[in-house]
């Protein structure tokens, strides 16, 4: 790889053993996938998970002496102080969770706890080069704003703040932008949980390519595109896709693909969106709780559930994840007092992936999200996937049918 | 008698172990930590054990902090492979594997997949781009 002068300082050790330890990694990275050189990032996000393997890789970069050059926004672990309130927490998992903290905050990151940095504090303008963390926010940032990044690992995006660098390669450059298979919705995609279904199901016949739309609804709503990256890129590596019409480098269908053919053209049948469905959904039945944000609820989302549980009580606790900012807003709107009142509530710099839900392990939930019923696999919690106007219905009935 | 094939260094490293072929894509996370058993619904390798293998398979799946995550707590039990063989590098599973120090190769002539089997004992060398397949 051909370095600067600066990015070869920074590997031979001159910044500091930190940053060295970064570039390093970044230009394994690079050769790897045959780069040619660095360029430099302006924004970028890292998915901190609050895990082991976290912990351990941004406690040794800043012992080190790492800091950021440019500053990221960072994932949610838990919000410690909350949780707290509502059960107990284990010293254990009260001390990781304040290290991780206080590691993030000492190597320079902007504690944002929220996984959809893209809605609000972390946005970049078309053609920008970045690299953003997070299975949400690689398709959100590539496919709606038209700026660049690749499917950042949390590590590599965190190489990447501290180094202000990212090696040329893959989603950044324009002949990889360039649709691939042309993906035909027969199905009736009405609403922003089909968008959830329709991401699960299309890698299946992907096969690592990047994805055309045509035939879905024009204007759909934030959430639904959030929704569509979220599941594409966790039931497959699909950092990208193009909707005909709607994101910005498909104005038509000969644009989406750079004026090639397609390479292959599916189909998405209403049958394939059922199918995946019953596929990922554990068995219906009585339930304990409802979870919603994963990823994080916009407040949209959050103003639609208030308004569909106004005046109800609620058999099972219900929880909404977002951002402080948005826990704010729901707050000023009346929304969280809405909710509260039916027995549900909003917690704030959490995420569905973490200990803090110990006490919903062995139980059974219902959601909106097949990514949040994919990763709690690991936590032995149960999860019957519907849509939100449903989930609702089975939180008043304490079961879903 | 053995048999030699190119690859392609992804992570450095040199070592020995068995096989174990995966047709599905990998997510280390969903894995058991404890055990080294795959513990996905539906994945191919569901209740069979990684621990101490050569994993052959496609490409990584799962969100960007998980797989590190997974191979980390694989590393610290010990419980996980011992080398990883890929058609398709993405960022995650690569930076992720440099980072845990798990050799990785990919770029091997399909012939390599047209002999391998489970069980088969492989020498992976990833330093200098070759597998041996030790009859």
């Amino acid at each position: 790889m051909q370095l600067t002068v600066e990015e070869q300082e920074m590997l031979d050790g001159k910044y500091g053993k930190g940053t060295q330890i970064a570039m390093k990694i970044q230009v394994a990275l690079g050769e790897v996938f045959d780069a040619p050189r660095m360029v430099p990032v302006s924004r970028t996000h890292v998915a901190l998970s609050n895990q082991e393997a976290d912990l351990w890789f941004v406690e040794k970069l800043v012992n080190a002496g790492a800091r950021c050059r440019i500053s990221p926004t960072v994932n949610p672990g838990f919000n410690l102080e909350y949780f707290q309130c509502i059960t107990t927490i284990s010293k254990e998992d009260e001390r990781t969770i304040r290290r991780t903290r206080q590691a993030y905050k000492e190597i320079g990151a902007t504690l944002t706890f929220d996984c959809t940095p893209y809605l609000e504090k972390n946005v970049p303008r078309f053609g920008e080069i970045t690299a953003f963390s997070e299975s949400s926010a690689t398709p959100f940032i590539n496919s709606v704003y038209g700026a660049r990044t690749n499917r950042e690992s949390a590590q590599s995006a965190l190489c990447a703040a501290i180094t202000g660098r990212t090696p040329l390669y893959g989603f950044l450059l324009n002949e990889n932008r360039k649709g691939q298979v042309l993906v035909d919705v027969q199905a009736d995609v009405k609403n922003d949980f089909d968008y959830q279904l329709l991401g699960y199901a299309v890698p299946k016949k992907l096969q690592f390519k990047t994805p055309v739309f045509v035939n879905l609804p024009t204007g759909p709503s934030p959430a639904a595109l959030m929704n569509l990256g979220a599941q594409l890129n966790t039931a497959g590596n699909v950092p990208m896709y193009h909707i005909v019409g709607v994101t910005p480098e498909a104005p038509t269908v000969e644009e989406a693909f750079h004026g090639d053919d397609p390479e292959k053209v599916i189909t998405i049948t209403q049958e394939d969106l059922d199918q995946v469905h019953a596929e990922i959904t554990d068995p219906v039945g009585k339930i304990d709780f409802a979870l919603f944000g994963c990823p994080h609820f916009n407040i949209d989302q959050v103003a639609r559930v208030a308004e569909l549980v106004k005046g109800k009580q609620l058999k099972v606790k219900l929880w909404i994840m977002t951002s402080s900012l948005t826990k704010e807003l729901a707050e000023r709107m009346g929304y969280l007092e809405t909710l509260q009142a039916s027995g549900g509530d909003v917690v704030d710099d959490t995420c569905m992936d973490q200990p803090c839900w110990e006490f919903l392990y062995g139980k059974k939930g219902v959601t909106d999200s097949p990514k949040c019923a994919y990763y709690t696999k690991r936590r032995n919690m149960q999860f019957v996937i519907r849509k939100v106007e449903d989930c609702i219905e089975a939180a008043v009935r304490g079961e879903v049918s | 008698m053995s048999e030699i094939y190119a690859c392609h260094k992804v992570s450095e490293g040199v070592i020995e172990g068995e096989v174990l072929i995966s047709t599905d894509d990998f997510c280390f996370y969903l894995v058991d930590p404890k055990t080294g058993v795959v513990i996905e619904k539906n994945h191919c390798l569901e209740g069979q054990s990684i621990a101490d293998k050569i994993l052959v398979f496609p490409s990584g799946k799962g969100s960007s902090v998980v797989q590190a995550d997974g191979m980390y707590q694989l590393k610290m039990t010990g419980r996980g492979p011992r080398a990883l063989i890929i058609r398709y590098p993405d960022t995650v599973l690569v930076a992720s594997s440099i980072i845990m120090e798990l050799p990785v190769v990919d770029r091997v002539p399909q012939s390599f997949y047209e002999h391998v089997k489970n069980g088969d004992k492989l020498r992976v060398d990833a330093d200098h781009g070759s597998l041996t397949i030790i009859q």
